[in-house]
């Protein structure tokens, strides 16, 4: 018998996917559908990485941090686009256009350092490459 | 044998014979012979661009109207991910790297109509100069012993019909029509099979424990939480070959007496969740997966759960709280899953590659299984060559086989000519192994021996121009990040941890701090509950271990060796070089670069921020870090 709790994770998945972010009013929903404690799924919400209370932008900018990607300069990466765009990880540009994230390993180690743009994998990134492929997507 | 699943009419399949006549059908249609493109398509492969090399292979396959002549084939990763996108035109067996999708027009008109060789899309050893025409030839794949990977190539990941017919479900089927349950715990003991997620406890007596657990409901689960940064066998196993991992876990629900069983993915590896769901769905249609499988009464289905982006999930009781829809942080141990898991039923996790491990082991026997390997480790384990390395990529070899073999003979060695300095094993849990230690063979306990774990066999391969202390400010500042913070221990001594490591690094470092890391790392091993803290100080202390000189070159001297540490090092322009091109004074974010054209051009220190840009850009080897 699977209990309805063991569905959170999956339901805030879909919302988080669909909205692009953790809407409260979603949340107070998910909470009456589950029967689960609207503080509840305010503990799990800021427990896991994937996430976010806060709208996230329309281009979403995933910088791999992974140890392969880290040994090949993955952070000069992340700090060039996170001045470029004038935002640390986390944080999206105020006109909602750019979001930046770092993430912890794609798995795609080889071919890195990694930078994802909009589910689109670039690999073997360098600095320059970084600021030439930001200017394709409007920055 | 038929029924109609909506539109779809899909064919059961109830008894062994049933499954042969299936089997032989198959092959019959898509025979091994029949010529054949296979083009390598796990996320990296895609990451490259394969997803348009095949469609150009398709095109030029329609114009030469040579459809009923060869096929494509869209597999999972082949592990050898440096050369992707790759294909391998069979049945000669011919291996082409690095393509675009330009090339497919070229390799159909020559290789596949004229059986000529297209020269310049062929492998070149890095070292020798060497070209190789047959995959099977080349040193990267010579050396392994791919037990698990080599199926990888021979399928489509979403065709259950792929796996059906290199004899997938076969065992399952002996297993049910065989063996007692009992007898296949006894033959996966006898295997030495031990678990690959890290710990490497016995994988027969954790199934052994979970069937004598007493309880009407039990549960197993693949744990494909693979988040140690720089290992990703089970996504390439789970990408590549999802069924495999299936099978595993029916054999060991049969085992152990469970009807339900889970796969955690990490949202990470989106190729793996939408493979293994694809599998699952097949599976179900053909009667592999539900209620009475193979007429035999035996029942077993299979969901997915995807992780949200927490490293300690991969923790069995943290993954276990977060299937249940909890924060996943993990609880005391005992009562172990085995006993009290998922719900607090008897609950049974293995990791992907252990579990992909099972079929193999009771299609060919535990005597033949329990011969690779050492005395301790059995089998073959994959790992993943990354970092500074000029093979990267996935390599199965037979536990005990040293890390020379794997890094020179088939990594290929350090690129750039620079100096092979250590590897990193293990992940952000392990340590890391000096060059001295280059001829340890490798096995759990080699390896614990020498201060470091087998996690799940990332080898991340560090040269001279990688600094020690930064790597493991890397690590522990990645490990404060992901700790649950439930244990003080972990959650505020990692903390004071990474502020001591930030200092030498900035070099502000004192001459007791390495006292007192090391000092703390011992109350975060003895004082934390789960892996993740007992194993966080490895970096340190392993580090401290092997490199203390590294440490102490930045402490006393304020110098990074490796010329790494921003604090520590400075740009500046080699005045022989320097074209005057201007590239990087235009590039520069802080305006830090000034110079006329084609002038010796200068960076100003106090407007530089270290930032490593110009030296990217620069064509003339004319930056300078010192």
């Amino acid at each position: 018998m699977i209990e309805d709790r063991s569905l959170l994770l999956s339901l805030l998945q879909d919302i988080q996917e669909k909205k692009g972010y953790l809407p409260e009013e979603e949340l107070i929903e998910t909470s009456k559908r589950l029967g689960v404690p609207l503080i509840d799924l305010y503990s799990v919400a800021t427990f896991y990485k994937s996430f976010s209370l806060r709208p996230k932008g329309k281009h979403r900018i995933t910088v791999c941090l992974g140890t392969a990607c880290h040994v090949r300069g993955g952070v000069r990466i992340a700090d060039e686009i996170g001045r470029r765009l004038g935002i640390k990880p986390g944080e999206t540009t105020p006109d909602r256009n750019f979001s930046l994230e770092v993430v912890n390993c794609l798995g795609c180690c080889a071919i890195g350092p990694i930078m994802v743009i909009d589910g689109k994998y670039y690999g073997g990134v360098t600095t320059t490459k970084a600021v030439s492929t930001l200017k394709q997507w409007g920055k | 044998m038929k029924t109609m699943i909506g539109e779809e009419e899909t064919e059961k399949i109830r008894t062994s014979g049933e499954l042969e006549i299936f089997r032989m059908r198959l092959v019959d249609s898509a025979s091994s012979r029949t010529p054949r493109i296979v083009i390598s398509s796990g996320t990296c492969g895609q990451a490259r661009g394969s997803t348009e090399v095949v469609e150009s292979f398709q095109r030029a396959i329609k114009k030469h109207d040579l459809q009923n002549k060869i096929a494509t084939r869209v597999s999972g990763c082949g592990g050898f991910c440096e050369t992707e996108p790759n294909a391998v035109i069979y049945p000669e067996g011919v291996f082409y790297q690095k393509l675009s999708p330009d090339d497919a027009e070229e390799i159909i008109s020559e290789t596949v109509l004229n059986g000529r060789i297209v020269d310049r899309l062929l492998y070149v050893d890095p070292n020798t100069g060497q070209k190789f025409v047959h995959e099977s030839e080349i040193p990267f794949y010579k050396k392994q012993m791919r037990l698990l990977l080599a199926s990888n190539l021979l399928i489509e990941p979403t065709s259950i019909q792929d796996y059906l017919s290199i004899g997938g479900y076969r065992t399952f089927f002996k297993v049910l029509r065989d063996l007692t349950p009992e007898q296949v715990i006894e033959e996966i003991k006898r295997s030495g099979l031990r678990g690959r997620g890290g710990a490497g406890f016995p994988t027969g007596m954790k199934w052994d424990l979970c069937r004598r657990a007493r309880d009407s409901i039990k549960y197993v689960i693949c744990n494909a939480d693979e988040g140690d940064p720089g290992a990703y066998m089970d996504r390439s196993l789970l990408e590549g070959n999802p069924h495999s991992v299936i099978e595993g876990m029916m054999i060991g629900a049969y085992a152990i007496g469970a009807s339900e069983g889970f796969i955690y993915v990490r949202s990470e590896y989106p190729l793996a969740v939408k493979h293994s769901k694809i599998a699952i769905e097949d599976a179900r249609k053909h009667g592999l997966l539900g209620e009475d499988i193979a007429a035999s009464g035996f029942r077993f289905d299979i969901r997915i759960a995807i992780g949200a982006g927490a490293f300690v999930c991969g923790e069995e009781t943290a993954l276990i709280a977060s299937i249940e829809g909890k924060r996943g942080t993990p609880r005391q141990r005992p009562p172990f899953p085995v006993e009290k898991g998922l719900w607090g039923r008897p609950t049974n996790i293995n990791n992907v590659e252990t579990w992909a491990n099972v079929p193999l082991i009771l299609a060919r026997g535990a005597d033949w299984y329990s011969k690779i390997g050492t005395e301790r480790s059995k089998g073959t384990k994959i790992f993943s060559l990354v970092g500074k390395i000029k093979n990267t990529g996935l390599c199965e070899v037979p536990m005990g086989t040293t890390l020379r073999e794997m890094i020179y003979d088939i990594g290929g060695g350090v690129p750039d000519g620079k100096k092979f300095k250590a590897v990193q094993i293990g992940g952000p849990s392990g340590g890391c192994i000096p060059s001295e230690l280059l001829d340890l063979p490798i096995d759990y306990e080699s390896l614990t021996g020498a201060g470091s774990i087998m996690g799940s066999g990332g080898i991340i391969v560090l040269d001279e121009k990688t600094c020690v202390v930064d790597l493991v400010l890397y690590y522990i500042s990645f490990l404060e990040d992901e700790s649950c913070g439930k244990c003080v221990s972990c959650r505020e001594g990692l903390h004071r941890m990474r502020e001591i490591l930030v200092d030498i690094s900035e070099g502000r470092g004192k001459a007791e701090d390495i006292k007192v890391l090391e000092e703390v790392a011992t109350v975060v091993k003895d004082a934390s509950f789960c892996g993740l803290g007992q194993t966080a100080p490895n970096p340190v202390v392993s580090t401290l271990r092997y490199f203390r000189d590294e440490y102490l070159a930045h402490i006393r001297d304020r110098k990074c060796p490796a010329k790494v540490c921003r604090a520590l090092i400075q740009y500046s322009i080699v005045e022989g070089n320097c074209t005057g091109c201007g590239a990087c004074r235009n590039i520069c974010p802080q305006k830090a670069i000034s110079g006329e054209p084609k002038q010796i051009h200068l960076i100003d220190r106090a407007l530089c921020i270290k930032c490593g840009v110009c030296l990217d850009t620069c064509k003339f080897d004319a930056i300078e870090v010192s």
